[in-house]
């Protein structure tokens, strides 16, 4: 035994390990599904009085949460022990691996003669899906979404209606016409949770993950009515003329309702996050409770809660995202994150718990036929649909990317839901049965052969893109570009559209929904300030650790500086080796202080080994880190003295600057004042007067920016600079402004 | 040029002889007199774009002063979108094109680089219409995208290296990620629209 040990490899006692906590978390849970009955167990039985229980135990009171918990424990476990075993991971989507263990699981309980739960439809239409819906909604993408809107809407309309009508249609003879029609419409629909689940994995690029995605998104208005029609008319026999129209306008009603529904709360929630200064760590409570009852309000009037909190995610996120405290929107991000990881593991685990419980219909024919017929009507749908898009469509779709949109409409546990919603008869276990079926074959088997098609097609994936702020630049500088060649050329296109709605933006809606100066800020600055803030909290958290992974480079401000070499190449032309001759001097007696300054970049926080100067200097710099980043804590603002003021956030620390007295502040009044002196004039300035040589040195290098002691200038400085601190200007929004304030 | 369709080149013509007050050639107050683009920040360069002739791709450099229809046709050109049939080179061709669009509207002493007082002034142009915070904010920005594109083609400069301006080389590397061939393209019309907007129509 200890020899098979020693040679078992490193996962082994791992692998061991795990399964003996899964075992008993299995048992427990297996064990808590049973009745357990009497629990009481008296240590001392006899006669009148009883004596005082020491030990006792009391099962039931706390039965619902702790199976509860149990559960999610399980569930997440299983989530643990997949990354453990990497091998699997690779192959099979973590979907699959996670109804095989529902399966299993299904399988102890019945096995032990318990009563394994079903996938309850309350359980999941109120509690599963909401954070999943909510975590894509908020994250929605929004540009590459807007930009194919009219392309996913006739995919998610028309592609889901015909999918519907032909199945359905199809069907015809096994049961009779609205039976088939409802199921049909149960079973058509592309759902979220099983197409995010298997394209997260997969990368694809960004145009494929937004068709397929917001088709399962956006389909849920047309499922949601055609469900309630049919299912009222099952009951009723026939459908006439006025019927079908009013089903149209019951579409109409219920996805512009959902919307309007999910708007609105978006607003609320946007203005009450105005507000928020004083009480931060409520922040994320009111986005997530806000957008719950957006999905409830509209599930009230039967409308399409998707759809609703879809809205209400998208017409919040900019306005809160500019309110809100940066620790609040990470734990925004986080929880959204967390919630609907959770969900989606629970979903699949009881899908398949449900299929060993359920009761089951099997009816080959009935089953495989449906199969077959979700695939045949999907890809007719897309093959279809492209040919009349494409006429409409600038960027055409190619058949590769037909081929993925028609792979990737994936079922789920919706149409299993709806399907448990329906009420009893025997056609209901049928149904249950051949959607339980059509579920498993396109998870099991589209969703594990999509990766290797995947790659074996070709197909672009997803380029991984840092936050580039020349990209950002020009993204911005590509639409009014656009924008204006649109005018030049005389229509009002997309790009002329997006133009006003965005200027109507800015003007009145921005103004109203978001606090204090932030309310006029650019994208752009919004954005180059995001981008700082996260260089900046990166140099923070690896602090004295190695250099930062970032971008590895040596190039600093000098480089790209003009000023330096450009007087460089006015000085009168002097012969080479004097040149050498002049700069090894300038270099010995620079050596130190250059060598420091210079191997300063952002990226490297390398202790300089010449001096211990460097120490000094760091630690001031973490000194400043820790103040600038102060305003993270959740310490409600002051009120201020001075009207906020924005920096701009700065990271040419590089810099070099000197330092004189005799030079006036320069230019107060022009837009360069507020140029930031790195830490290391900081430093110059505290050893001013031990290298009183270096200074005049210095002049002859970069941009002679006066820096003048901090208090002098203060005043003037705090009105032409601009100070960004992300949401509460903070406590410390008064110190010195080295400016690099980096917020 | 010759990709343009025949109901489009005849609405662009359209739209030509409408801003032209049915000349033969505009000039940039034709151009300048359009109602909807005095919201936009980048018009100045816009227009200047139109005049350029190293846009007209027949080696010259300098500005026209004014512009017949084929020479506003050739500007046109450079947003056409690809095509199903585009093959992969002819998309390569497309993109440079496209991006060279771009780099000749930075690059306005047409030195053959972005020196970071051009991309400054870019900067400040888009940010032109948000006022103070934009102007301050601009240089810092501009910065920002100089040191970017500097570290990413050049990672390892001495401190003595002077960094002179972005090439094209070094712009195309920096925007690949961009994909221009697919976003730098608008709606050329087969169906005459202009007529609709007669009430609005410029000079």
């Amino acid at each position: 035994m200890a020899v098979l040990r020693l040679t078992r490899s490193s996962s082994g006692p791992r692998l061991t390990e795990f399964i003996c906590v899964l075992l008993l978390v299995l048992v427990s849970v297996a064990s808590a599904s049973r009745d357990v009955d009497d629990p009481h167990h008296q240590t001392n039985s006899t006669g009148h009085k009883k004596a005082f229980p020491v030990l006792s135990f009391h099962y039931e009171e706390v039965k619902k949460p702790l199976e509860i918990s149990l559960w999610i424990l399980l569930a997440l476990l299983m989530k643990l022990g997949f990354h453990i075993i990497p091998r699997v991971s690779n192959v099979v989507p973590e979907s699959c691996l996670l109804i095989f263990v529902g399966l299993l699981v299904g399988g102890i309980i019945k096995a032990i003669g318990g009563e394994a739960p079903g996938l309850d439809a309350k359980l999941f239409f109120y509690y599963l899906l909401p954070p999943i819906i909510l975590d894509a909604g908020y994250f929605l993408p929004i540009r590459p979404f807007t930009e194919n809107l009219g392309t996913i809407l006739v995919f998610a309309v028309v592609g889901t209606l015909w999918n519907a009508f032909f199945i359905g249609g199809m069907m015809y003879g096994v049961v009779d016409l609205l039976s088939c029609l409802l199921f049909g419409s149960i079973i058509s629909a592309v759902d979220p949770v099983a197409v995010l689940a298997v394209f997260e994995e997969i990368h694809i690029n960004e145009l494929l993950h937004i068709l397929v995605f917001g088709e399962s998104l956006l389909n849920d208005a047309v499922t949601v009515v055609l469900y309630h029609l049919f299912k009222e008319f099952a009951h009723a026999g026939t459908v006439t003329v006025a019927d079908a129209f009013l089903g149209v306008v019951c579409f109409f009603v219920v996805s512009l309702g959902g919307i309007m529904v999910g708007a609105i709360y978006g607003i609320l929630g946007a203005f009450t996050s105005r507000f928020t200064a004083h009480t931060r760590v409520i922040e994320p409570l009111f986005v997530f409770l806000y957008s719950y009852m957006a999905y409830l309000s509209a599930e009230v009037f039967h409308l399409s809660g998707i759809m609703s909190l879809i809205a209400c995610g998208v017409v919040m996120r900019p306005y809160v995202e500019a309110n809100i405290s940066h620790k609040s929107y990470t734990t925004i991000k986080y929880f959204l994150k967390m919630w609907s990881s959770v969900s989606e593991t629970l979903i699949f685990i009881f899908l398949g718990v449900s299929t060993v419980a359920g009761p089951h219909a099997w009816n080959w024919t009935f089953v495989i036929v449906t199969v077959i017929l979700c695939l045949v009507s999907r890809v007719l749908g897309v093959i279809g649909l492209t040919y009349i898009i494409n006429k409409f469509r600038i960027v055409k779709l190619t058949k590769k990317d037909q081929f993925i949109v028609a792979y990737g409409g994936l079922r789920g546990a919706i149409a299993f839901s709806l399907g448990f919603l329906l009420t009893d008869s025997d056609m209901k276990n049928l149904f249950l049965t051949a959607i339980i079926t059509v579920i498993f074959f396109t998870v099991f088997v589209q969703g594990m052969t999509i990766r290797p098609l995947v790659e074996l097609l070709a197909v672009k994936k997803k380029k991984e893109s840092k936050g580039s702020i020349n990209e950002e630049i020009h993204t911005q500088f590509l639409d009014h570009l656009l924008t204006g060649i649109e005018d030049i050329c005389g229509h009002y296109g997309h790009h002329h559209w997006k133009d006003k709605l965005n200027r109507f933006n800015k003007a009145y809606v921005k103004r109203w929904l978001i606090r204090g100066e932030r309310s006029t800020e650019p994208q752009l600055i919004s954005f180059y300030n995001k981008m700082e803030m996260k260089q900046a909290m990166m140099l923070v958290e690896s602090g004295s650790a190695a250099k930062l992974p970032t971008i590895v480079s040596s190039v600093s401000m000098q480089n790209i500086q003009t000023k330096g070499p450009a007087r460089r190449r006015a000085i009168p032309s002097i012969s080479k080796s004097r040149e050498e001759e002049i700069r090894k001097i300038l270099r010995a007696n620079l050596q130190k202080t250059r060598q420091r300054l210079r191997s300063y970049s952002r990226h490297d926080l390398l202790i300089d080994p010449f001096e211990d100067v460097s120490e000094v200097r760091f630690r001031k710099q973490r000194v400043e880190m820790e103040r600038r980043m102060s305003h993270y804590l959740t310490v409600p603002a002051k009120s201020q003295e001075t009207p906020p003021v924005r920096k701009v956030c700065f990271e040419s620390e590089h810099q070099i600057y000197t330092y004189d007295d005799s030079e006036s502040p320069r230019g107060s009044a022009q837009a360069s004042r507020p140029h930031p002196s790195s830490p290391d004039a900081v430093s110059l300035l505290d050893e001013s007067p031990q290298r009183p040589s270096q200074r005049g040195a210095l002049r002859t290098r970069g941009d002679a920016e006066v820096r003048a002691k901090a208090p002098d200038d203060k005043e003037e400085q705090d009105q032409l600079k601009l100070s960004r601190c992300l949401s509460d200007p903070g406590p410390k929004k008064d110190e010195e402004e080295d400016g690099s304030f980096l917020s | 040029m010759s990709d343009f369709s025949v109901e489009q080149i005849k609405n662009l013509h359209k739209r030509f002889e409408q801003l032209s007050g049915n000349e033969e050639t505009i000039s940039r107050e034709n151009l300048e007199n359009i109602p909807a683009l005095a919201n936009n920040p980048i018009r100045r360069q816009i227009i200047g774009a139109f005049f350029d002739k190293r846009n007209q791709h027949q080696n010259e450099v300098g500005s026209f002063e004014e512009i017949g229809f084929e020479q506003f046709l050739m500007v046109m050109s450079h947003f056409r979108p690809p095509t199903l049939k585009t093959t992969e080179e002819e998309r390569e061709t497309m993109r440079k094109e496209k991006l060279r669009f771009l780099f000749n509207m930075h690059d306005t002493d047409n030195d053959g680089t972005i020196t970071l007082e051009e991309y400054r002034k870019a900067v400040e142009e888009l940010l032109s219409k948000s006022g103070a915070i934009g102007q301050e904010a601009a240089k810092a920005i501009a910065d920002a995208a100089m040191l970017e594109v500097a570290s990413t083609n050049v990672p390892h400069m001495a401190p003595d290296d002077f960094y002179e301006g972005i090439t094209f080389e070094h712009f195309e590397q920096i925007l690949k990620g961009l994909e221009m061939e697919s976003r730098m393209h608008i709606r050329f019309l087969d169906v005459d629209t202009t007529t609709m907007h007669c009430g609005r129509s410029t000079s």
